[in-house]
């Protein structure tokens, strides 16, 4: 009897001992990519860094024309994405809850959700860039919006499926037609978890370098000429950290930095926005 | 819109006392005695008559008297599908006008589906089939014709645990006229509000507070803000299913006077586990059973004296 305790003891300290390990393992390299990152992308923070173009090699500069790049493709690509993908998300949630194409529609979309990215950029590469005959900003804002349309159709269908049938009930037996339920009801019930989906939309696509690599490229200069090359930090970090020069390799890492702490801010407001939902619904 | 002045909530409703005064008239005049609990408690004294209760259901309604002579709903051999189950079976029954029908039966009776039928809700749940003829005031509710939306404004529902909208308490009355375009100024709407909240005895605990959200008042106060809501628009008739079963026994009481009180208005039908509630509130009960309608008659003559043996085992708590 004590025999078996002992080891029933013994086995829980081995499993104990061995998944800590594992969360060690896994925060260690966590924390070691935080720490480089931070310890590099620190050195070049300055006034510059947000004020000034891309640089030649060896000269000074900042990185203001791909961050402004960045946030106008981005910023497209939702006013784009967002729309379209809230509007199916509500069909697949409210109106075609049980049609056999919802189905056929979900399944698409997981496809596309999991697509690789440098796929889509191809695709837009073929549909924009080819018939434009050059790159451009707007090129880059279509790949992106194709990139977070499946993120929020999934976020607005799975949030309007939280909303208790029983208000969408006592919408409809008001004699609400249905898109007067939806626009009325549902939309202000779900607000906050439709706009966490919006935010996790941007966080992944801010970072998304392969499609701009086929659609946006980069543009040395200022430029807000939608129908032109425009650059972006993605682009400009893939560029500048392959690149030879000090200079450019510490502007990768500063704009690096600068991703991951607009993710992590981006991160943290969506969680405060879900917080306040589930809170508002109890 | 149907404006008879009876029916109109824009009319300052009657204050406490006279209300009162015309509920006791109007139990005198249908000839009850003492309060609503002590008939409650009285009618469920079976008379104990144990011989001569047939084992098979005569027709429904040839067991209802007196017949209804213009009946708010009138329903005639209703079956219901979900898929291939069948969930209810040849329902013939009529709704009387100014009157509570109460709907009892064991759990998956087919009740709470048959009030569904009434305004068709049950159109939402897919895979579902309706049969027979429903008629609301003689107009058929299944006609091609008929827009649902428009059908479902004129048949209020109070569902089983209070579903206020996310909005305020204003919004939350506000929201029939509205889509309705019921009101054509501020005003009116304000005027509206006031007289729902009024009548569902809401508007003393709440008239500060309108624009506080509807969701942060007390499950008895969210029910009768549920009930607020339905009669804002003025519908002919009332559904409610188990309108209490997630109130406290003091919100219930509340409740169930309202509907007393309502009752000069509306026709109201109301489905309820409860059998001292039927008893209470109810003038015609319906005894329902594995999706058949057992037998259905004045509320007094059920609870005293049922005519069939599965009616009174289930009023007797023999099963159930």
């Amino acid at each position: 009897m004590s025999s078996r305790r002992t080891l029933r003891k013994l086995t829980n300290v081995v499993a104990l001992v061995l998944s800590g390990i594992a969360t060690a393992i896994g925060l260690f390299f966590l924390a070691a990519i935080l720490w480089t990152l931070v310890k590099n992308g620190v050195a070049g923070l300055s006034v510059a860094l947000f004020t000034q173009m891309t640089p030649p090699p060896g000269s000074a500069g900042g990185l203001l024309n791909a961050i402004y790049g960045s946030v106008v493709m981005t910023v497209i690509g939702i006013l784009i994405g967002g729309p379209i993908g809230m509007l199916a998300g509500t069909y697949l949630a409210e109106y075609g809850r049980t049609a056999r194409i919802s189905a056929l529609i979900r399944f698409v979309n997981d496809v596309l959700l999991s697509a690789p990215s440098i796929i889509i950029g191809l695709f837009v590469y073929e549909l924009l860039v080819v018939r434009m005959g050059h790159f451009s900003a707007i090129a880059g804002a279509v790949a992106l919006a194709i990139i977070a349309m499946p993120v929020i159709v999934r976020t607005t269908e799975d949030m309007l499926n939280l909303v208790p049938q029983g208000m969408k009930d006592a919408s409809t037996a008001m004699g609400a037609y249905t898109w007067r339920t939806v626009t009325s009801v549902i939309y202000p019930a779900a607000r906050s978890g439709i706009v966490t989906g919006l935010l996790l939309a941007v966080a992944r696509i801010s970072g998304e370098t392969a499609p701009l690599l086929f659609t946006a490229l980069n543009n040395q200069f200022w430029s807000s000429n939608l129908g032109a090359p425009m650059a972006n930090l993605p682009v400009v970090i893939f560029q500048f950290a392959l690149s030879p020069y000090p200079n450019w390799q510490q502007l990768a890492w500063s704009g690096a930095l600068i991703i991951t702490v607009s993710i992590l801010v981006l991160s943290i407001a969506a969680r405060i926005a879900v917080s306040s939902f589930t809170k508002g619904r109890h | 819109m149907n404006k008879t002045p009876d029916n109109n909530p824009s009319r300052p409703s009657l204050p406490p006392p006279a209300a009162d005064a015309a509920e006791a008239a109007m139990e005198e005049a249908l000839g009850a005695h003492g309060s609503a609990a002590d008939r409650g408690a009285r009618l469920l004294k079976p008379s104990g008559r144990r011989g001569g209760i047939p084992a098979e259901p005569h027709s429904p309604l040839a067991l209802d008297s007196p017949p209804i002579a213009h009946p708010v709903f009138h329903c005639k051999d209703v079956n219901m599908f979900y898929g291939a189950k069948q969930a209810l079976k040849n329902i013939t029954l009529d709704v009387a006008p100014r009157q509570v029908l109460a709907m009892i039966g064991p759990s998956g009776c087919g009740k709470s589906t048959f009030l569904r039928c009434l305004n068709r809700m049950n159109d939402t749940i897919p895979n579902t089939r309706t049969t027979g003829t429903i008629t609301l005031d003689g107009q058929d509710i299944f006609a091609p014709e008929v827009d649902v939306a428009q059908l479902r404004a004129r048949i209020g529902m109070v569902f089983q645990k209070p579903n206020p909208f996310p909005k305020s308490i204003f919004e939350n009355v506000a929201y029939g006229p509205r889509i309705h375009g019921m009101t054509r100024s501020r005003a009116e709407l304000d005027e509206i509000v006031c007289s729902s909240l009024t009548r569902a005895g809401l508007w003393d605990e709440v008239k500060d507070r309108l624009n506080a959200p509807g969701t942060g008042l007390s499950g008895g106060q969210q029910q009768r803000l549920c009930i607020a809501r339905t009669i804002a628009v003025q519908p002919e008739v009332i559904l409610m299913d188990e309108p209490c079963s997630a109130l406290d026994p003091v919100a219930t009481a509340r409740v169930e006077d309202l509907i007393d009180e309502l009752r000069a208005q509306y026709a109201i039908v109301i489905v309820t586990h409860s059998m001292q509630q039927a008893a209470r509130v109810s003038q015609r009960t319906a005894y329902f059973h594995l999706g058949e309608l057992i037998e259905i008659g004045e509320t007094d003559r059920i609870f005293t004296n049922p005519r069939h043996r599965l009616t009174e085992d289930y009023i007797t708590g023999r099963f159930g």
